[in-house]
């Protein structure tokens, strides 16, 4: 078996979700090479070469891989893919972007959202927004398959791989970037924070999340929110939780003013503890909530923030 | 210019599915279904382009059992010109359909083809990115808003850290995000007017596509239920809780 590993980049950097795709790569057995495709990112190569079970990291670095546009992407992972018996990226919205091109250019499918390993040709998968999970087998000879991070525990950086330039450079006359707004914070990403307090519709404006400011502040906790809330306007859609959101699994979720639709339980019931803030009882994320408290969020959030 | 849609038939969206006792498939007898949310996002943008005047016909496309003209006709309802029924009653994957989806836009050469970001049953997110590079165009993905300036379209799309804003040439093909519009509703002379409009069938077989796929479904389980917990009474008790019993904080 030889696996290609699509890494993850932010702004250059190494992603934290590349780790976490290793490890499923190292679950499926075989030589693990990373990709890191882009422009600048000789220190995000640097980076990948420490992952563990990573034995060899092949840098793309050309003004052509800026940004990731799925393009040249695409057709670069398919002059590479011959080596390869899988091609693995994270399920972000870079690797849901791109890998899909290669699978059709190959002819083969792609199982999304891996959350587990069985075997070389046979994997986990959930449907129906989490409410079903599938165990699929691909007979295809090339696997393309994008992983749910929190399916994985990211693997540790104690390896020392060769770092090898990928001389294909491909043509792109159809595509071109325009700009970026990217949301500046100094909290944890929310794919991996170990802490995350989301705010739904019932903080009845974008104003009112800053009560949610120095919880987070004091757990290092990311921040979070519902659709409802990112359709209102109160928040940017980086923050969404849920199926068509970012699928988080903290070792702690706070919930404050969400209702609990199975769309957002979607994004966040594999969290260890989960505790839920309400004031109406009959609320459906009651029911997946560890630790439950009726009542109204603008009393609580305050005194919460005061005797943590 | 043609817009072309493709529109899904899956489960409604507010159903709770259940899996099947065999641990075969999830159980969808008698379940009400609809068309996919994020396909009618992409039928209300194709139609706003119509009504804009940048589009001059709308031509919406589903794969699926004959029951999916249902949304075909809803389609029409909310503004779509004529629609192609491709009937199958096989399990189609994404690629099949992006196979088949290929060889309308062969035949039918529109100018943008709009698709839902990813279909609420399979959650797959991966037709229309299939779709572009089968057909060798390019991809505005996630789209939050979409532009077309002459020949080009400018696409934002909902990354994953904020938003981003890409320009492609035409034809190119773009899937739809929530925040992309607020879908219209059907009126009722709409769907009355909807039921003439032109609807054609076709099959798998007219287009020389195989559907069948190398990937094999072998069981479908619930996943691990999570037990609901207690309620607090107090915020001192809850954080009671979480130090000494839930030790996270
Ligand atoms: C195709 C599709 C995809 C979707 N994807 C997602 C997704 O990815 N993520 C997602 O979150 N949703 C998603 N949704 C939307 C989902 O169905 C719900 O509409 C949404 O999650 C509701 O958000 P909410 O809980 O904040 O709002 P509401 O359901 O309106 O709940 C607000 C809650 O706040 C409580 N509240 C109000 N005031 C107070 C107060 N003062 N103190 C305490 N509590 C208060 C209320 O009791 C209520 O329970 C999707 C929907 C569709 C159709
Ligand atoms: C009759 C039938 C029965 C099925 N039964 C099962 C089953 O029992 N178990 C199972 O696991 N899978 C089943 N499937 C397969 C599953 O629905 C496919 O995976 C799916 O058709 C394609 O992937 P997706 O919808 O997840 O694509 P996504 O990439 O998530 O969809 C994105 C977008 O692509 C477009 N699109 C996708 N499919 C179609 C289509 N059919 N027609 C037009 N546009 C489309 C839509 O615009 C959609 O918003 C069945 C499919 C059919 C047609």
């Amino acid at each position: 078996m030889s696996i290609l590993v699509l890494a993850d980049l932010h702004e250059g950097q190494l992603g934290g979700a590349t780790a976490h795709v290793v490890a499923a790569a190292n679950a499926i057995g075989g030589d693990v090479h990373v990709l890191v495709a882009g422009e600048g990112v000789q220190a995000a190569a640097d980076a990948a070469a420490k992952l563990d079970g990573v034995s060899k990291v092949r840098i793309a670095d050309n003004a052509v891989y800026a940004h990731q546009l799925a393009e040249p992407m695409g057709a670069l992972l398919v002059e590479l893919s011959g080596d390869y018996t899988h091609v693995l990226a994270s399920a972000s919205t870079t690797g849901k972007n791109v890998l899909p091109r290669l699978a059709a250019l190959k002819d083969v499918s792609q199982l999304s959202d891996v959350i587990a390993v069985e075997s070389a040709d046979t994997f986990k998968r959930p449907i129906y927004a989490g409410n079903a999970i599938a165990t699929v087998k691909s007979d295809d000879a090339l696997k393309v398959i994008t992983v749910r991070t929190t399916g994985f525990d990211a693997v540790e950086s104690n390896g020392n791989a060769a770092v090898e330039s990928v001389s294909v450079v491909v043509e792109n006359g159809q595509s071109s970037f325009v700009k970026q707004e990217l949301a500046q914070s100094d909290r944890p990403e929310l794919g991996g924070a170990k802490v995350v307090v989301s705010g739904g519709r019932g903080m009845g404006n974008g104003e009112n999340f800053k009560l949610l400011d120095g919880i987070a502040d004091k757990l290092g906790a990311a921040i979070g929110a519902s659709r409802a809330a990112v359709d209102a306007g109160f928040v940017p859609n980086d923050m969404q939780v849920g199926q068509t959101g970012k699928i988080v699994a903290p070792e702690l979720y706070i919930a404050v003013g969400i209702s609990g639709a199975i769309q957002h339980l979607a994004g966040m019931k594999d969290s260890k503890v989960i505790v839920a803030i309400n004031k109406d009882e009959e609320a459906p994320i009651f029911q997946v909530a560890d630790y439950g408290l009726v009542g109204d969020l603008f009393e609580i959030l305050p005194e919460l923030e005061s005797k943590l | 210019m043609k817009v072309l849609v493709a529109v899904k038939r899956v489960i409604d969206y507010n159903v709770k599915i259940r899996v099947k006792a065999d641990n075969s498939d999830v159980d969808l007898t008698n379940v009400k279904m609809a068309m996919n949310p994020f396909c009618e996002i992409a039928v209300e943008e194709a139609v706003r382009l119509k009504e804009k005047g940048v589009a001059t016909e709308v031509v919406a496309v589903t794969v699926g059992p004959k029951a999916a003209q249902e949304q075909l006709r809803t389609a029409l309802a909310l503004g779509a010109d004529r629609a192609i029924h491709i009937e199958t009653d096989e399990r189609v994957e994404s690629l099949a359909v992006a196979k088949l989806l290929a060889k309308v836009v062969e035949e039918e050469q529109p100018g943008l083809v709009v698709l839902g970001k990813q279909a609420i049953d399979t959650d797959n997110n991966q037709t229309g990115q299939m779709l572009a590079a089968l057909s060798g165009l390019p991809q505005g993905t996630f789209a939050s808003e979409v532009v077309v300036d002459g020949d080009k379209v400018n696409v934002t799309r909902e990354i994953d850290g904020g938003l981003q804003t890409i320009t492609l040439s035409l034809p190119a093909i773009i899937t739809a995000d929530l925040r992309l519009n607020e879908p219209r509703y059907a009126k009722l002379p709409d769907i009355m007017k909807a039921k003439k409009k032109p609807l054609d069938v076709k099959t798998p077989g007219d287009y020389g596509v195989e559907v069948a796929s190398k990937v094999s479904l072998l069981k479908v389980e619930s996943p691990a239920e999570r037990q609901g917990g207690v309620k607090v009474a107090s915020v001192d008790e809850l954080i009671d809780k979480l130090k000494n019993e839930a030790k996270v904080l």
